[in-house]
């Protein structure tokens, strides 16, 4: 599937940069159109555009991007100059240079597409408890560009926490907010995030979670989940839910589910393994079940059901 | 006078010989009232009622018990 050719003569390093005109007629009749052209459509970093027939690698480069040190084609690195073909995927990369906000957002657009991601980035979600199940969940939802997320917790980074836990060594004695906050920013930065380094009580679950759609209960401790849970739903009976039960230990993946309790209550885990002195909470496990939250929080953003 | 009242518990029927509380009714089952959520005909129903509310015929109620780890 390599195309080699000869290595570009006109490779001279000067960025000369000329855009070639894009169509916003319909793909099919642009497919039509091109037929009776000598120009075709590929995708640059993820953006369609037309280009002449048989262009190669090298020349899209000095046209396009001549400072790019990395070039993908369709999910390969080249090192070769190649012929690119119709619909080819282009990605070029120079190496330490960060994609601004708008190009990291276009980029979750292409994958997403634009209905999903615009839900996805109205999004606000609040996570109370950001240890084993709050940090993966946090991101897992920053990483597919949710918009805002409020996280709460009075716990700081401790070495038992590294076997599960979203944080780096270097993070250890960081409270558990301000750290995940730095590690959800280096993932997306147009992340808006309220972090609260502070115990959830009763009195004042409204202070954190007012202005949230979705509220995922991450704690560990059993009567705090309840508690939360209990206050929630009656502060907030048109808000959504998603909290979990049963996480511990390295017994089956296939038995952590996403139950439906009520119509704004949901629960994901297995129910009954509980943390306790033998069984502990470890990475794996504990990750399918924030992932089955994260999944339970994105299905709601898109209207279906999380069960 | 005791008379049978007829509970919808986690969508299954159920049937008590006698009036209860919540707080009864969560004893019989074994569970620990500060760890579990109670819907009581779709309203959440705050701990601190649970010796105060008595069930009736027709009642439909949700239990959760949470287990710790997080």
């Amino acid at each position: 599937m390599e195309r080699p050719l000869e290595p570009d003569p006109v490779d001279t390093g000067v960025g000369k940069r000329q855009k070639t005109p894009i169509f916003s007629i319909g793909s099919r009749l642009q497919a039509v159109f091109l037929l009776f052209t000598n120009t075709m459509l590929i995708y640059l970093n993820e953006k369609k555009i037309e280009i002449e027939n048989n262009i190669g690698l090298y020349s899209l480069r000095q046209r396009y991007k001549a400072d790019a040190d990395v070039l993908i084609v369709n999910g390969h690195p080249s090192m070769i100059d190649l012929k690119l073909n119709e619909g080819d995927h282009v990605i070029m990369i120079k190496r330490g240079e960060q994609p601004t906000p708008k190009e990291i957002e276009s980029l979750m657009v292409a994958r997403h597409t634009p209905v999903v991601q615009k839900q996805i980035k109205q999004g606000r979600i609040g996570i109370a408890g950001v240890g084993g199940l709050g940090s993966q969940v946090a991101v897992a939802l920053a990483r597919i560009g949710i918009g805002q997320l409020n996280i709460v917790d009075f716990d700081v980074v401790e070495p038992s926490n590294l076997n599960r836990q979203q944080f780096f060594i270097d993070q250890i004695g960081l409270p558990k907010v301000t750290a995940l906050r730095d590690n959800l920013q280096r993932i997306n930065p147009s992340l808006t995030i309220k972090s609260y380094h502070e115990k959830v009580t009763p009195n004042n679950i409204k202070d954190f979670f007012a202005d949230i759609d979705i509220l995922v209960e991450a704690f560990d401790d059993a009567s705090e989940k309840a508690m939360l849970t209990n206050c929630f739903l009656k502060d907030f009976p048109q808000k959504f839910l998603v909290a979990a039960s049963g996480i511990a230990g390295f017994e089956t993946s296939n038995s952590i589910k996403t139950t439906k309790v009520t119509d704004h209550f949901f629960i994901c885990g297995d129910g009954v393994t509980a943390a306790e002195p033998g069984r502990g909470l470890m990475a794996p496990r504990v990750g399918i079940v924030a992932h089955h939250q994260a999944n339970a929080v994105l299905r709601l953003l898109l209207n279906e059901s999380p069960e | 006078m005791k008379k049978m009242i007829k509970l919808k518990i986690n969508g299954e029927n159920k049937e008590y010989q006698d009036e209860l509380t919540i707080q009864q009714l969560l004893q019989s089952l074994n569970l620990e009232p500060d760890r579990v959520v109670v819907e009581l005909n779709r309203e959440i129903l705050s701990l601190q009622i649970h010796d105060k509310t008595k069930l009736k015929s027709g009642d439909t109620i949700e239990l959760v018990q949470f287990v710790g780890g997080g």
